[in-house]
């Protein structure tokens, strides 16, 4: 794989005159109890073929009824994205032969899908629509031969989980973009509580449709079909490896061919995944087994009370309702787990209260900082109250910043819930503006003479040396603008 | 055709199965004679919508029923050939 | 009672004789069961109606309104650990895990299951011909076909072996093997019972009937397998309850006889039998007329691109991965799909499996699968038009009394022919019953009654009404 910067093409300027053009399929697990079509629970790591029922081992004489709360939830995708909801939509059958899929369909959507249509930040959505997923076929390797071919294993347990596949119209334009605008999705279906968008579990798989195009044109060039990049770091490597290799294929006058592409993470290489026996032609038909799904009245509302807020409008509610910076609202929103401890430190009345930015600092900024990547601070020792009342410390200088810092630690350590009790017994508390404050200074002053003729001589930036004497004469508890008006004062300065 | 049915068909099948299948769409292709501008495809002769199922699990069947019946198993799963890669 | 006062009731009368104590189930089953046996074992010099017969009578008395009258069930409908392969050697030793819902109904209203029986591989085919299991012969003629594809129910009836059947109809596989064995068929509207468990041919079009000595019994056995099944998405709630016909008049009823399906291709003697029906009404009150179904004589084609584009999807699943029987010399994935299914299938559902492919393939579904669904719209219409005058449309069942063993297998469309008058009722999703109405060459021939959906009850009446009334003598079959 030669080695583009991020934004390959797009990035190109002048002389890169192609322009890639990117849509995103992304199936999403719908967090349902049952499968899609049978009553067969979900299925989390049991032992193989043990989540299975006529119905989705596909034996003879079994029919399919689709799960009413997939619809539901199919519904609220819908409404979060802005998409037109079919009053009326209609299942199909997907024919194909795989071990995998044990009627020789798939029950999917095909012309008349629940959603149509919406969009999601700066990316259209084309439609949204529900189906089942495929078994699980595990290649066993040469271990136990078949008449003179390698073996497989078949473990119907996830056959008929229902899936929502969402198809975005092609508006993407370089790989990392696609990849911002997937945790977008994720984070907005993770809010909706209709999946668990686990990319690692693959409750979350996103397919990327890439061509190029030469920038300013409108027509689409030919594109291929990236297939199941499982985290967001191999969708953005993967579709910049495709956007390269078509690059290299243009570039020498070749044409691109359109073809279903995998892409392998260990060597970064591309390889097509069909072979040419296995020409699809799907035989779409409409279900007969199934009736349509007709959307009433009582059906939508359902949808819409289960609804609670999304990222957009919940940045939008903390920038106005609490004063936050269009940054800090955008971090806490999108970043769900932090608008939650955030809300609930708010809600949680500490006393002195803390003011809402600095709030929201302190969480998205010295918390997280302090916390192992990844990890939800509600699952850290630090109550959202006491964290609450830190702050509100901090802002009525009750305790300096750098203070304030190790209480945090104490707070994370498990040294205690009460920030106020940790000042106490640490002796952390800010020291006032008085004598014993005043005599540190002093000493500091006249123990960094060099540094004091500096000031004195309006030189600002000298006084760091002397502050920084303060500080550890005072293990931080000084307040810094104190200290500093005080050396001043002092130099007369 | 056979390819995407998934059928071998043997040699000595071929040739009559052309026959007959052509003949039989000659006869079906006479409704290719019928004015059926603006007319609705039907593919349910009765009405019905809606007739979801709650999201209520139900028993699944005991593993050694599911791979009594196959014929190429082992003690958790059904075994095929691999497809080709 | 003496087994043959017991083989002389129908199976109304067997319940109520039960009931009354003067018969008791287990010696109603054991007699039935000893008759399916012989035949089950005399193979080809008997009848071959049977794939399977239950070893023993059920062992707890039977609380239920059909108290404990067995019933033979066509192969094709799941029951549990008892074999269902649809006629099929591609289900060769399948023991299902789980029975159908009309099966359970059934079993549940008190009809105990006594065998199953032979029929055409996958419900396809007119003269039970196309079985795993061999052909099914006439009782009326061995050297004849009972029909298809329910021969084996049809024939078990007519021969005495089964108090009743359960069959399926696609295009008419309940009604032409009824007409062709000289019993009563009935094909319910679309809905009306459950096909859960039912092992698919069309899903859009196939549904389950009673195949029955009279037209109470196919009343009785439809009253305990119509209603809604949370398993069937398709599945309707019946309105009201299946009522027993009493009917003995038809005044007021208005019959219409399509010109388009009792004309050209209908034999002479069939033809004969079917105007003597049609005066016979008349004389039990009913004002016929002529009707027109413009469309009717598309109905066939149409048919013939549905149902093979249906099979050809749902018979996707038999692939030798989960059950059934696979091919043991594949060399690949490919080649165990392609040799399993070419030995497990054979010939006509091969041909249909080709034919439907082809259908469904891209560049040529609209010019037959969309346009078969919209001709299949304008028969709906034509029946809807057609029952704003009438009441009932009646025509022959089949175009001909049961034709020779061999004598339709070279030419599939002359076989295709025989579901000419049955098909435009299933494409509509409409009841229709064909009921014995004289003969033809010493052979039975079927009258067809076809009613609105839902219009079971009236139908049933009207069918009890001219049975009374033609008392057909259906004793030469039994064996
Ligand atoms: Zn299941």
């Amino acid at each position: 794989m030669s080695d583009h910067k991020p934004g390959g093409v797009a990035d190109a300027g002048g002389d890169g005159e192609l322009e890639a053009v990117i849509g995103l399929e992304i199936h999403v697990q719908l967090a349902t109890r049952t499968k899609m079509f049978c009553g067969c629970e979900l299925s989390f790591g049991e032992p193989p073929n043990t989540r299975t029922c006529p119905v989705c081992l596909g034996l003879p004489g079994s029919l399919p009824v689709a799960n009413a709360r997939a619809v539901h939830l199919g519904l609220m995708i819908g409404l979060a994205l802005g998409s037109e909801l079919a009053p009326r939509s209609i299942f199909h059958r997907k024919n194909y032969f795989y071990p995998d899929l044990p009627k020789g369909y798939q029950i999917t959507q095909y012309d008349e899908p629940l959603c149509r249509g919406g969009e999601l930040g700066d990316v259209r959505i084309h439609r949204v629509h529900l189906e089942e997923d495929a078994a699980k076929l595990i290649h066993a390797g040469a271990s136990g031969r078949i008449h003179g071919s390698d073996t497989s294993f078949v473990d119907f347990n996830r056959g008929g989980t229902p899936l929502a596949e969402i198809v975005t119209e092609p508006d993407l334009r370089a790989p990392e973009q696609a990849s911002e605008w997937l945790k977008l999705l994720r984070t907005t279906l993770r809010q909706l509580g209709v999946s668990d968008v686990n990319m690692e579990e693959g409750s979350l798989r996103c397919d990327a449709n890439i061509s190029l195009r030469p920038r300013g044109s409108e027509t689409l060039g030919v594109k291929t079909e990236l297939k199941n990049m499982n985290s967001f770091r191999f969708i953005e490597r993967g579709i910049r490896a495709e956007i390269a290799r078509q690059e290299e294929i243009l570039a020498g006058g070749g044409q691109v061919v359109q073809e279903t592409l995998h892409f392998d993470p260990a060597s970064g290489s591309i390889t097509s995944l069909r072979s040419k026996e296995e020409a699809h032609d799907y035989r779409y038909f409409p279900e007969p087994d199934l009736v349509p799904v007709a959307i009433d009245d009582g059906m939508l509302a359902a949808a819409r009370a289960d609804m609670s807020e999304l990222p957009a409008d919940r940045a939008e509610r903390l920038q106005r309702e609490l004063g936050l910076s269009v940054d800090s609202a955008q971090v806490l929103a999108f970043r769900t787990e932090l608008g939650d401890y955030f809300e609930a430190a708010v809600a949680a009345r500490a006393e002195p209260a803390p003011p809402a930015q600095g709030l929201a600092n302190w969480i998205a900024g010295d918390l997280v900082g302090r916390l192992p990547e990844g990890q939800d601070p509600s699952d850290s020792r630090v109550e959202p109250r006491a964290l609450a009342a830190l702050v509100g410390l901090v802002a009525e200088r009750r305790v300096s910043v750098g203070a304030a810092r190790q209480v945090l630690d104490r707070l994370i350590e498990g040294g205690g819930s009460e920030p106020l009790a940790i000042i106490e017994a640490e002796g952390l508390g800010a020291m006032d503006g008085g004598s014993e404050l005043a005599e540190i200074v002093a000493a500091a002053v006249a123990a960094n003479t060099d540094a004091a003729e500096r000031v004195r001589e309006g030189n600002a930036k000298a006084i760091g040396p002397i502050v920084g004497q303060v500080m550890r004469e005072t293990k931080g508890r000084a307040d810094g603008t104190e200290v500093a008006r005080l050396i001043h004062e002092q130099l007369g300065a | 055709m056979a390819a995407l049915a998934r059928l071998a068909l043997g040699e000595e099948e071929v040739e009559p199965m052309a026959r007959e299948l052509s003949a039989v769409l000659d006869h079906v292709a006479r409704i290719s004679e019928l004015d059926l501008e603006n007319v609705p495809p039907t593919s349910h002769v009765v009405e019905v919508t809606g007739a979801l199922r709650a999201d209520e699990p139900t028993p699944c069947l005991p593993r050694e029923v599911v791979l009594s019946q196959a014929p190429l198993a082992n003690d958790e799963g059904f075994l095929v050939p691999s497809p080709q890669a | 009672m003496s087994t043959t006062d017991i083989l002389d009731l129908s199976a109304a009368a067997a319940a109520a004789a039960i009931g009354g104590g003067s018969l008791s189930a287990t010696e109603l089953f054991e007699a039935y069961r000893d008759r399916a046996a012989s035949d089950r074992a005399a193979g080809d010099a008997g009848l071959n109606c049977f794939t399977w017969v239950a070893a023993d009578a059920p062992s707890e008395p039977v609380d239920a309104p059909l108290a404990g009258v067995p019933v033979a069930v066509k192969d094709l409908f799941c029951t549990e650990g008892v074999p269902s392969q649809a006629g099929s050697r591609i289900l060769e030793g399948y023991l299902p895990p789980y029975t159908a819902t009309a099966v359970s109904r059934l079993r549940a209203g008190g009809a105990p299951l006594l065998a199953k029986t032979n029929q055409d591989e996958f419900a396809m085919g007119s003269s039970n011909e196309n079985s795993a299991f061999g052909p099914v012969r006439n009782p009326w003629d061995r050297e004849r076909v009972p029909g298809g594809s329910s021969g084996g129910s049809a024939a078990a009836v007519a021969a005495g072996l089964a108090p009743w059947a359960l069959g399926t109809d696609t295009g008419g596989s309940v009604r032409q093997p009824a007409a062709l064995c000289g019993i009563v068929g009935l094909k319910p509207t679309y809905g009306a019972v459950s096909r859960y468990g039912m092992i698919a041919f069309a899903s859009s079009l196939d549904q389950a009937g009673p195949l029955t000595r009279d037209v109470t019994d196919a009343a009785l056995m439809l009253r305990h397998m119509v209603g809604r099944d949370p398993c069937d998405a398709t599945s309707l709630a019946f309105p009201g309850e299946i009522e027993l016909p009493t009917a003995e008049r038809l005044d007021g009823i208005r019959l219409g006889v399509p010109q388009e399906l009792t004309g050209e291709g209908i034999e002479r003697g069939v033809l004969d039998a079917f105007a003597a029906a049609i005066e016979q009404a008349k004389e039990l009150g009913a004002e016929v007329s002529d009707v027109h179904l413009p469309h009717a004589p598309h109905a066939l084609s149409a048919y013939y691109v549905l149902a093979p584009a249906e099979c050809s999807s749902n018979l996707a699943r038999y692939d030798g991965v989960r059950y059934g029987m696979r091919a043991t010399d594949a060399h690949d994935l490919l080649d165990m799909y392609m040799r399993t299914r070419h030995d497990g299938f054979g010939a006509e559902v091969k041909r249909r499996i080709m034919l439907g492919t082809y259908a469904l393939s891209s560049g040529y579904y609209e010019a037959y699968y969309g346009r078969a669904q919209r001709v299949r719209t304008r028969i709906s219409e034509d029946f809807r038009t057609a029952f704003e005058q009438i009441d009932f449309v009646v025509t022959p069942t089949a175009p001909s009394v049961a034709f020779r063993l061999g004598e339709k297998t070279a030419d599939p469309l002359a076989m295709y022919l025989n579901d000419y008058c049955t098909v435009p009722m299933s494409l509509a999703g409409i009841p229709a019953i064909s009921i014995p109405c004289g003969h033809s060459e010493g052979l039975p021939v079927g009258l067809q009654i076809a009613g609105p959906a839902f219009s079971e009850n009236r139908l049933l009446d009207a069918a009890r009404a001219l049975e009374r009334s033609i008392a057909f003598d259906a004793r030469p079959a039994r064996v």
